[in-house]
């Protein structure tokens, strides 16, 4: 039971840092990333050809995000903000570029399914009450600990991430006050994107990386966004951690239909509250 | 214009008619999949253009109608093609109706996740359910319709015909439906759905129905695309295949019927064409998307209006 907890916490933080960023762009820019899921999917492919040149997965980690991070602050700079589109259109673009980064990965890394190796520290397993665990999934929940608190250590406790709560709230007047929040807002999809791509990385050792990871991923962090409410970190948190539970006891109960466990959760969500559980209403 | 229309309309009837009797195999069939794909686009067009609902998730409808023909005329025990087109049409009346009772209590970017996620769940009980689906391998040997006469829907020209038919008479019912006062209730409720209610519209109603009617349509897509292929897999009810959906109604131009069924002409002929010369079909088409919602956003139906204008 508790080991079961700990797999759901576990992935239930890989959901995080991918619902994060995705939940920090719709509160901001209103605009929900559908290309989020191929951002992790590019996080893995790139994380996973860095470890193997240089033999480094904490490398590969931090290089895949910081690419894939470069790739998602040049897409809202150049792409997103370029031209004066409503939130709809927008949204359309991002899934564009589905498209785009689907094709892209399959020709730079074939269509065969990859995998990861852990990072030899963090190999093997140890003993939890009498049940052993994979060091590594403990290592992703403390991983993703961290940055759910240095997220909100830099949403609660810095200038910038004032600013970042300021424009969710009222964008408008922000820019009112001669903040540039267009600069923030490029930073805020980079970070998400870094997170997203980072996610694949560090995933990767569990999940792998695949052609069509990009849209199960996606699916999965739109249901964790929406779940939690979109716009807020506590309530991605909230979702992911939901989340991850429900899948993993879901892939317990119901090995076949775990998946439709949570798109009713979705759905019920979606009509009872739209906001989600810990968003604004709008 | 209008006299343009009344030229161009049994002009391309002519064509539609005429031409397949001197096309080569290869070319009939791709004119066969432009017309089924050309029903499933303009119904989308009703929900997205109309009604601005922009839905991720109507590869649902079509895939619904595909799976019953696989699932029902594999196992033998109907062969005639009324009862089997009414069964999956009904499958179809029904997964419309309570997709689209939940999915009209949201707009706009709900909506557009909520339809996503029913389409996937189908998608996911499709791959899933392998007793009935045959998930991921799909279910083959689905043979052309059996009308009861001695019409032999095997021949690729007859199929052409067969599809031709259900092209004109979906055709000509959605624009019926378009010239309707219903569907200008539904545009009304497009540009501002407050208002409408105001004025005493029901309008979730109205969108359920468009929303079913829209469906139905789909559904019949997918009837003939199960029929087309001989083959139906878990890919008739994928993410792909509805954002193809959108991507054609975006780049033939929502909102004007005629447009959708452009768009699915051209990324089909694209499609086709592309898949010759390389595998990058969804780089290509993925930058042809983002190019027209960043600069063409009325796709080529807008365009042309605009230089009829003048």
């Amino acid at each position: 039971m508790l080991i079961q907890i700990l797999n759901g916490l576990s992935f239930g933080f890989l959901l995080f840092l991918l619902g994060s960023g995705l939940s920090l762009m719709f509160g901001l820019m209103g605009i929900v990333n559908l290309s989020h899921g191929s951002y992790f999917m590019l996080g893995a492919y790139f994380g996973l050809s860095v470890s193997k040149w240089t033999g480094s997965f904490w490398l590969g980690a931090a290089l895949g995000g910081v690419i894939t991070g470069v790739v998602g602050g040049l897409t809202e700079r150049f792409l997103l903000r370029y031209v004066h589109l409503r939130h709809l259109d927008q949204v359309l673009l991002t899934f564009g570029f589905v498209y785009i980064f689907m094709d892209l990965s399959k020709w730079f890394w074939g269509g065969d399914p990859l995998s990861l190796s852990k990072p030899a520290l963090l190999n093997g397993s140890i003993d939890i009450f009498g049940d052993s665990f994979p060091v590594y999934r403990l290592a992703i929940i403390i991983i993703g600990f961290l940055i759910a608190v240095l997220l909100w250590l830099f949403q609660e406790k810095t200038l910038i991430g004032a600013i970042v709560r300021a424009g969710v709230d009222d964008r408008q007047m922000v820019t009112g006050l001669g903040i540039n929040i267009n600069l923030i807002s490029t930073g805020v999809f980079a970070l998400g994107a870094f997170m997203a791509g980072f996610g694949g990385v560090v995933g990767g050792p569990i999940l792998g990386a695949y052609q069509g990871m990009d849209l199960e991923v996606l699916i999965l962090a739109l249901v964790v966004v929406v779940v939690g409410g979109l716009g807020s970190l506590k309530g991605a948190l909230l979702g992911s951690l939901l989340i991850g539970m429900l899948d993993n006891f879901g892939k317990a109960l119901f090995p076949d239909f775990a998946m439709v466990t949570i798109f009713l959760a979705m759905a019920v969500i979606l009509l009872l509250k739209p906001s989600g559980l810990l968003g604004k209403p709008s | 214009m209008n006299r343009g229309k009344s030229i161009a309309i049994p002009l391309i009837l002519l064509v539609l008619i005429i031409v397949p009797l001197f096309l080569p195999t290869y070319s009939l069939n791709l004119l066969t999949l432009i017309l089924i794909f050309g029903i499933f686009a303009a119904s989308l067009d009703l929900l997205v253009g109309y009604t601005g609902l922009y839905s991720l998730g109507h590869a649902a409808f079509w895939g619904t109608g595909a799976y019953l023909i696989g699932i029902l005329s594999t196992r033998g025990l109907i062969t005639n093609f009324l009862p089997l087109f009414l069964l999956a049409i009904l499958a179809v009346a029904i997964v419309a109706t309570i997709f689209g009772a939940l999915a009209t209590k949201v707009t706009g970017i709900y909506f557009l996740m909520i339809t996503f996620c029913f389409n996937q769940v189908l998608f996911v009980i499709a791959w899933k359910w392998r007793a009935v689906t045959r998930g991921d391998d799909g279910i083959p040997g689905i043979v052309r319709p059996d009308l009861g006469i001695s019409l032999n829907l095997g021949d690729e020209l007859n199929f052409y015909y067969f599809c031709l038919l259900f092209f004109l008479a979906s055709a000509w019912t959605m624009v019926r439906i378009t010239e309707s006062p219903f569907c200008k209730a539904l545009v009304g409720i497009r540009d501002s759905e407050s208002r409408m209610q105001t004025l005493g519209f029901p309008t979730r109603m109205f969108k359920l129905l468009c929303f079913v009617v829209s469906g139905l349509f789909a559904g019949v897509a997918g009837i003939l695309s199960a029929y087309y292929n001989g083959f139906v897999s878990p890919l008739d009810l994928s993410l792909v295949l509805s954002g193809e959906g959108l991507i054609m109604n975006i780049i033939g131009g929502v909102g004007t019927l005629w447009g959708p069924i452009v768009g699915a002409a051209v990324i089909t002929l694209l499609k086709h064409l592309v898949s010759g010369y390389t595998v990058h079909w969804p780089l290509i088409v993925g930058g042809i998307f983002i190019l027209v919602v960043m600069f063409a956003r009325g796709g080529i139906a807008g365009a042309l209006k605009e230089r009829w204008k003048r």
